[in-house]
């Protein structure tokens, strides 16, 4: 039989099914799952309503986080910045608030602190060829002090006139019942996913983390992209800061003390290949969810808290496992 | 008639001069083999076309017309497509998105643009269907063989109107029967009208392909003439210097 040229073009490598069993989001889907279920059985504690608000509102913040920074994976960079980011923003927004100004002041000072920080992440290691890592390791420390500086390293829990705004924005739940925070990671995984997948930002992306040298000779405007990357970065630190400032009710200059390891351990078990070219805004999330998910179990099933990075570690561990055996396979 | 002259051109960095005085012009639908040894002035010659680096003396001139590149994208504009050696593929993207790498096709109006992937999956999949190459639009280029990598490669070049196609020792890392098919996407190119440049060091696909050779040796053209009234030897010879200059 002949084959048209509209069945080539038609062609794909895999089936839907064969594709999704293939990608270590839909296993760690299953593990997550799996993983609840347990709980429910085990447990009477886990499967109340008040744990499962706790659960799907604790993954939101490093959940926020992990979409900016699988853009910053996806064009094989890295961003070790984005707790001390959060804490950054988290305290501008108080301080700002603090004296005085209203709720829409503090978010744009706030925001505003974040883009700054991408940007000059981003110029650094786009223009000036500094590497990702060491940039972000000094920004990891710049952006901690800052905050201890802007706070006299005291803690905030006064926000000026517009309090109770605040902290319905971080701690309320408008519709069904959600939390807010879930709320806004469902709206921001949305937008991420869109723009990974049908923009043409999204494209070169994933293009400069493929293969950089090619996509500066195809034309793909690489030093401005990732100057963006980085500022999206910062961005969703800030804006994880603004909602966990709200959900708090107060902020100290711990705030995202050691989150950057959580955020990139995230990533990577949601299939994010920190050599760049890999990743979704979905994984970022189950990623997140099967850390709280984690976390949250050893505390119910009255696991010692100091095994929990021991979990997660060995959680990311796994994780990566998977990726080797699927490429050991492919290359038999 | 010729899309490409070269008068008096020369490039030197420094004290080094890797180019000197090298005139030439190439034909719509002929392929031109460049050849000589590593460090002969090939890639220098190459890169000025394709908007590298200016030439430090002479002129170029395009359709009758001064040509003078700034960037790559210039050159592109001017209807210049490069193969480059390394071929510039991204592994983890299909072979529809790397031909239109740069220069995706979107839908939709005013800034809510979104990507057009049916119409860049089939576009991608007529070229390949011209160049006789069995690569499939969405296959990812992680999996694809030499000669599949270069039908990507190449299928870049016949996106826009191009006038030149310089191909960058294009049959150096693949195997002999995948370089009996990157010659025939050469001769594909060749007969819709296009100039083809074609970097090489291997005598047999020269001799195979191309209409005329140019050779160079320290920066000067030391030949350039038919295919049919030349020889294997004698281009060797003129390669290595045994033969001055013809």
């Amino acid at each position: 039989m002949a084959v048209t040229l509209d069945q080539t073009i038609a062609q794909k490598q895999h089936t839907l099914l064969s594709r999704v069993f293939a990608s270590q989001t839909f296993w760690v889907v299953i593990a997550v799952i799996l993983a609840c279920l347990f709980l429910s059985v085990a447990t009477d504690s886990f499967a109340t309503t008040k744990n499962l608000y706790n659960i799907t509102r604790n993954v939101t913040f490093v959940a926020i986080v992990a979409l900016g920074m699988t853009f910053v994976i996806i064009t094989g960079g890295i961003d070790l910045s984005v707790g001390s980011v959060l804490c950054l923003c988290s305290m501008v927004l108080a301080v700002t608030m603090h004296a005085g100004y209203g709720i829409e002041v503090g978010i744009a000072a706030s925001i505003a602190t974040a883009l700054i920080i991408g940007a000059f992440n981003g110029v650094l290691i786009a223009y000036l060829g500094f590497p990702p890592f060491v940039v972000t390791l000094g920004m990891l420390s710049i952006a901690r002090s800052l905050a201890m500086v802007a706070s006299n390293n005291t803690v905030v829990f006064q926000f000026g006139p517009d309090h109770d705004k605040l902290l319905a924005l971080g701690g309320g739940a408008w519709v069904f019942g959600i939390a807010n925070p879930v709320l806004y990671t469902i709206m921001l995984a949305l937008i991420t996913g869109f723009v990974l997948r049908w923009t043409k930002f999204g494209r070169h992306i994933f293009a400069i983390g493929g293969n950089e040298h090619a996509a500066t000779l195809t034309g793909v405007p690489v030093r401005q992209i990732k100057v963006a990357v980085y500022m999206i970065s910062a961005l969703a630190a800030g804006v994880a800061g603004i909602i966990q400032t709200g959900w708090l009710g107060a902020v100290t200059t711990n705030l995202g003390n050691g989150m950057e390891l959580q955020v990139i351990a995230a990533t990577v078990i949601g299939g994010a290949n920190l050599a760049g070219g890999m990743g979704t805004a979905f994984g970022a999330v189950v990623g997140a969810a099967l850390i709280e998910v984690i976390r949250n179990s050893l505390g119910l099933l009255g696991i010692n808290a100091f095994w929990q990075g021991t979990f997660i570690g060995g959680a990311i561990l796994m994780a990566v496992l998977f990726d080797r055996l699927r490429n050991f396979r492919r290359n038999e | 008639m010729s899309v490409l002259e070269l008068a008096n051109i020369s490039k030197h960095f420094g004290a080094i001069q890797a180019v000197n005085d090298v005139s030439l012009s190439i034909e719509a639908g002929q392929v031109v083999g460049l050849m000589g040894d590593n460090g002969a002035g090939k890639s220098t010659l190459v890169k000025m076309i394709a908007g590298n680096f200016p030439p430090s003396h002479g002129t170029m001139q395009m359709d009758g017309k001064e040509l003078i590149l700034h960037k790559p994208v210039e050159a592109r504009q001017h209807g210049i497509e490069i193969v480059h050696q390394d071929l510039a593929l991204c592994n983890n993207l299909t072979a529809a998105a790397n031909v239109y790498l740069g220069r995706e096709l979107r839908r939709g109006v005013g800034p809510f643009r979104i990507l057009d992937y049916a119409a860049m999956y089939k576009r991608a999949g007529q070229i390949f269907a011209e160049l006789k190459s069995e690569t499939r639009p969405r296959d990812l280029v992680k999996q694809m063989s030499g000669g599949q990598r270069q039908a990507v490669a190449i299928a870049r070049t016949m996106l826009s109107q191009a006038k030149i196609v310089l191909m960058d020792e294009p049959t150096a890392a693949i195997s002999v029967r995948q370089v009996a098919e990157v010659l025939n996407l050469i001769r594909h190119l060749r007969d819709q009208g296009i100039a083809v440049v074609l970097i090489s060091h291997r005598m047999p696909d020269v001799f195979d392909v191309a209409d005329r050779v140019i050779v160079m040796r320290r920066g000067r053209k030391v030949a350039d003439k038919t295919i049919a009234s030349s020889s294997p030897e004698e281009v060797t010879g003129l390669i290595t210097g045994a033969i001055e200059q013809v």
